[in-house]
């Protein structure tokens, strides 16, 4: 196996592979210089059989993800065989630039006038692209994604979409996690002792380790306590937020999930059952008047009084699912928020109906809690779930 | 030349039975000295991989397991405190200097896979194993060291590397791992392999099996992964499965249906899936496959 040089390979195969590049880059392959004279250096190996192996080796060498993985084949025939004329790759689901995005097949582009006819052509789509799809470079998977993630929760009805739903929570959270790191730090009181920078400082004292060098760790893991509005008006929208809980629940290291309507229930162990079906089951025995109406301030007060002292500490994000609507007082909702302010770190409010046109947070109860909530966000799709990780991750 | 049916006929020497494209993917890695980034489900034979390259070159394995929190120390090198705080007693009353320059030298020096891995006279096969599960930091360290193949070391200055280990890295796809990472590798996504495939992994690894036995088995498998299960079983399940029914001289499997379905416990691991696959689930499959 002999690794000849690239100019050995004849001028026109150059330019078509660099063509092939320049149509994987259009659609969303992460594809540098360093990777495309590999592969004329792969081309050019004496041990790879060009007709039998460019595929596979190429296919290897160039893609770096699974919706590349997957996509490659198509591209590959589409552009070194000609089958498929002007195929179009359903790559983006973003129609306006999946329409641009035609192939250019190899037999159609020699056509146009021999082999030089390729460079100027490539330039050619290079401007055109410059001036409507400047930002190429949407993967299917990710904009599978996108689709699903803008639908609002109502319209998500079919089983698959609520566990693709439930997948991406699951994905959010575990991506949340990996933020918070277990690093340590030097630090003057910590627990773990640092072996070597104490060894170092011995050095002075003849080996006796008089002052300890300690680590201790960078970041306490974020706890999530999620209260979760259960009540009639937000009927729509519980059965994904419940999904997403259960995904936070089965990946975060703290978390905990209480339900409210006109009650307050504390529902992490039935959440934290692995099989979804059956912790929703264990979930309905429980929260017994789901679907009734809502009293927010009433269930923040048995959650200030009864549970705040245990389960919410300094680094805790209090995340509250709900559209405000309050049949009891404004005031307590108020004086509550305060409370519970004082003792977490964050609060954060997501109301579904923030996503609706013109909406204006005028319900009286949420008036009141307004003052105190750090993110008031929308949560009427996965999208805005998904928007929140940067936040949360800051915390 | 084929190099790449070469290799592939080479692993299946030694049981592993790889595709072309897999096959293709190792002889680039020779090739170019990239390393080889393996995504895919649990069970599918990522970790495999890696240790059929280490006994097709006839070479140590060294494995890294990332986890959260993952650091140098774990990964890179340590210091052998316990012996440098017994040299520095033991040179008590001598220069200071000189003693700190004894215990910081490479004969207190604790390897760990990755520094262990470069200072190999032969070039090992490191296996990087699911590196989605380490920190983002981490990642950025280890791609520093897989682009240059040297490693500093404060109180010893840069070790560089005495041969290119064969890196092989797998993730499960838990966390989205960087570009710049994914660019430096070559890619093979792994899927659970097709009834052939896996039948001939049967053959190769179990040498006693019947060939219509090993290709029902294969097939079964392959509607199992079908329904909905909580976990999917892997080949490894398959290879334990297989191996029962062998070791009760299952010779067909319709023919003994009782044995299939009190063996499935070697491919069903939560309660949940055992419930779901009953006895006459188990017979339909029988049927279908038989």
């Amino acid at each position: 196996m002999s690794l000849q040089n690239a100019e050995d390979l004849g001028p026109a195969i150059r330019r078509h592979l660099a063509g092939f590049v320049r149509t994987l880059r259009d659609n969303g392959f992460k594809v540098g210089l360093a990777e495309s004279s590999d592969a004329l250096r792969v081309l050019s190996a004496s041990g790879i059989d060009r007709a039998g192996q460019a595929r596979p080796a190429l296919k290897a060498l160039l893609c770096g993800r699974r919706s590349d993985w997957d996509g490659f084949d198509t591209l590959f025939d589409a552009y070194w065989s000609g089958r498929n004329v002007k195929l179009r790759i359903p790559v983006s689901g973003n129609a306006a630039l999946a329409n641009q995005r035609t192939i250019k097949t190899l037999s159609e582009q020699i056509s146009q006038g021999g082999e030089t006819a390729l460079a100027s052509d490539v330039e050619r789509r290079d401007a055109d692209d410059a001036g409507e799809a400047a930002p190429a470079g949407k993967r299917e998977g990710a904009s599978k994604f996108e689709t699903l993630a803008r639908t609002d929760f109502r319209k998500i009805a079919d089983p698959d979409a609520i566990a693709a739903a439930h997948k991406l929570a699951e994905r959010l959270s575990r991506r949340m996690r990996t933020h918070l790191t277990r690093r340590a730090r030097i630090a003057r009181r910590g627990r773990r002792i640092d072996l070597r920078r104490t060894i170092h400082a011995s050095l002075g004292t003849g080996g006796t380790p008089l002052r300890l060098i300690l680590r201790k760790p960078r970041h306490k893991p974020l706890r999530l306590v999620i209260l979760l509005d259960a009540s009639g008006s937000m009927n729509l929208y519980t059965g994904v937020f419940i999904r997403f809980v259960h995904g936070v629940l089965d990946h975060f290291r703290e978390a905990e999930a209480f339900l409210f309507h006109t009650r307050l229930v504390h529902v992490s162990d039935a959440l934290r059952e692995k099989d979804t079906a059956r912790a929703l089951d264990r979930l309905g025995l429980m929260a017994e008047g789901v679907g009734g109406g809502t009293r927010v301030g009433e269930a923040l007060a048995t959650f200030n009084r009864w549970h705040a002292a245990r389960v919410v500490h300094s680094r805790t994000c209090v995340m509250i699912f709900s559209d405000g609507y309050d049949t009891s007082p404004p005031e307590l909702l108020g004086a509550e928020m305060a409370h519970l302010k004082r003792r977490c770190r964050r609060i954060v409010w997501l109301n579904p109906l923030i996503g609706w046109e013109g909406y204006q947070p005028s319900a009286r109860g949420m008036a009141a809690a307004l003052p105190h909530i750090d993110l008031f966000a929308p949560a009427h799709n996965l999208e805005s779930l998904a928007a929140l990780e940067p936040y949360l991750a800051r915390l | 030349m084929e190099q790449r049916q070469d290799i592939a006929d080479r692993l299946a020497a030694i049981g592993y039975i790889a595709d072309g494209e897999l096959a293709t993917a190792l002889v680039l890695m020779e090739m170019l000295q990239r390393p080889l980034l393996v995504e895919g489900a649990a069970g599918v034979g990522k970790t495999e991989i890696a240790k059929a390259l280490a006994a097709l070159h006839g070479t140590e394995l060294i494995r890294l397991q990332c986890y959260e929190g993952l650091d140098r120390s774990d990964a890179l090198y340590e210091w052998n405190y316990q012996r440098q705080l017994l040299a520095i007693r033991a040179r008590e009353g001598q220069d200071a200097a000189a003693t700190e320059a004894h215990v910081f030298s490479a004969d207190y020096l604790m390897e760990r896979p990755l520094l262990a891995a470069i200072r190999r006279p032969i070039a090992p096969v490191l296996l990087i194993d699911e590196i989605d599960r380490a920190d983002e930091e981490f990642e950025a360290f280890l791609l520093e060291v897989l682009s240059d193949f040297q490693v500093s070391i404060p109180e010893l200055g840069t070790v560089k590397a005495l041969t290119i280990p064969r890196v092989v890295l797998t993730s499960n796809d838990t966390r989205e791992l960087s570009d710049a990472l994914r660019r430096r590798c070559l890619y093979h996504a792994l899927d659970f392999p097709d009834v052939d495939r896996e039948a001939r992994i049967l053959l190769a690894r179990l040498p006693g099996i019947d060939t219509t036995l090993a290709l029902q088995i294969a097939r079964l498998m392959e509607q199992l992964r079908r329904q909905e299960l909580s976990k999917v079983p892997g080949i490894a399940e398959t290879l334990d499965w297989a191996a029962a029914l062998v070791g009760l001289k299952v010779t067909r499997l319709e023919e003994d249906r009782a044995a299939v379905y009190e063996t499935l416990s070697c491919v069903l691991k939560t309660r949940e899936d055992r419930a779901r696959i009953s006895r006459e689930v188990t017979e339909r499959l029988i049927g279908k496959v038989a």
